[in-house]
């Protein structure tokens, strides 16, 4: 396995679904300007998942609202906070009852879209009813 | 409160609003109606006279006044975004009734809105007063829904309150008989959450035969929506409700349309006794002043 320096202080979110590494990095919103220190390992052999993928990130410590965005693209994904090199919060990201402002509908012909309105979902069974068109969506859809 | 989705009401408010709106029958048979205070705002994003005069009829008949607001002259074309037009409105008004376009327009419009909202149609999403007033017409005719035969017959993918009416019949315990040209099918996750919700199960069938029928719901069947010519013309002339198919079937059998009509039903069936899709739409006039009664009330 590829080696990774073990962060100081900062989060790791492990058992991303393989090939969804990318997405986690556009919710946290980190790119090259953001100047964070990033390692993203891809396709890492998992005895639950068969792949996946692992994003390590130095000196930020992700919001339980991200986390919640993160499980809508990999709803198995688990999320560590670390600070002076120790495991303090371990969450396993869960699809959310309700959405407020994290997801946007996806159909064109919601009012949501066409007046830029935060978007409302709740959840039923594996997925999410917007509050507005009252159509239903897979998770993954609202990013 | 506000009246934005069918699927935001259980079957006590919908029964609540059925012995209020049979209260409004009463009164209006008295040519007394108890009058209410205040002013309502028509706000229809996009035309449809019938919903609209239905609405202003309704209020007027509460002694309301009307304003309405035409959305073509307005402050729309000048980019007005659509919830400070809301937000204008209701300053000017105690009740708001109406229609867009776009779906979700009126849940919007109840969040920024002080002013009660009454949802005339969004999109193809939901058309509320539509569903109950159907609803209400099967009750009032039959003098109960559960266990009635339900044949909804046409077009049920685009007709704009067939999903809603569906989740009714199965919160009123109906038997629901779906018969839909091919490709003109209810939407699969639609019957599903009809049938999970309410833990029925419908039919489905491909023709037309109304032996068991207590009530044949009909939609239209519109040419564009096929490809081949022959096909539409086929389809169109086997999902017509002509006076044969109607002779055939139960002797108190209940039409339903919910208007406008083209040629699905031809001119010699309005004569029919069986033929109730007048007297359906009449039927909006006292569903829509328990909706604003209602809502006014706050109760
Ligand atoms: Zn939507």
């Amino acid at each position: 396995m590829l080696k990774v320096d073990i962060i100081e202080h900062g989060t790791v979110v492990d058992h991303i679904q393989a090939g969804m590494g990318k997405k986690v990095l556009d919710i946290l919103g980190i790119d090259e300007k953001s100047g964070n220190r990033v390692a993203l390992v891809m396709n890492v052999p998992s005895q639950k998942m068969g792949k996946k993928d692992i994003l390590k990130v130095e000196g930020v410590l992700i919001s339980a609202e991200k986390t919640d965005a993160i499980a809508l693209i990999s709803p198995r994904a688990s999320v560590n906070l670390i600070k002076d090199g120790k495991v303090v919060e371990k969450k396993q990201a869960e699809l959310p009852e309700s959405l407020h402002g994290v997801g946007k509908c996806p159909n064109p012909n919601c009012i949501s879209m066409q007046e830029k309105a935060a978007g409302k979902f709740h959840l039923e069974g594996q997925k999410y009813r917007c509050e507005y068109c009252e159509r239903v969506f897979k998770p993954a859809e609202l990013l | 409160m506000d009246l934005i989705s069918f699927r935001d009401l259980d079957k006590g408010t919908v029964e609540k609003i059925f012995g209020i709106a049979e209260d409004m029958d009463h009164q209006l048979e008295r040519k007394k109606v108890e009058k209410l205070d205040g002013i309502m705002a028509t706000l229809f994003f996009e035309p449809s006279t019938r919903t609209k005069l239905s609405f202003q009829s309704s209020a007027e008949r509460l002694g309301l006044q009307v304003v309405d607001f035409l959305a073509d002259r307005s402050s729309l074309k000048k980019g007005e975004s659509f919830t400070d037009t809301i937000r204008t409105v209701d300053g000017y008004c105690d009740v708001i009734a109406m229609r867009h376009p776009a779906e979700g327009a009126a849940r919007l419009a109840a969040e920024v809105a002080d002013a009660p909202v009454l949802n005339g149609g969004d999109g193809a999403n939901q058309h509320p007063t539509q569903t109950l007033l159907d609803l209400y017409t099967i009750r009032k005719l039959k003098g109960k829904i559960a266990g009635l035969n339900i044949h909804l017959v046409g077009d049920l993918k685009h007709a704009r309150t067939m999903h809603s009416l569906v989740y009714g019949l199965g919160m009123f315990g109906a038997k629901v008989t779906m018969v839909a040209p091919k490709g003109l099918e209810l939407e699969e996750h639609i019957v599903h959450e009809a049938e999970k919700k309410f833990n029925f199960k419908m039919e489905s069938r491909d023709s037309i035969d109304l032996k068991d029928a207590d009530v044949l719901y009909v939609c239209r069947v519109q040419e564009e929506r096929f490809a081949d010519k022959y096909e539409a013309a086929k389809v169109k002339k086997e999902f017509t409700i002509s006076a044969d198919y109607i002779r055939k079937g139960k002797k108190d059998l209940v039409i339903m349309h919910p208007l406008p009509k083209l040629d699905e039903i031809p001119a010699e069936v309005d004569a029919m006794p069986q033929a109730k899709y007048f007297e359906q739409a009449r039927n909006g006039i006292p569903i829509r002043m328990a909706c604003i009664k209602m809502l006014l009330e706050g109760a």
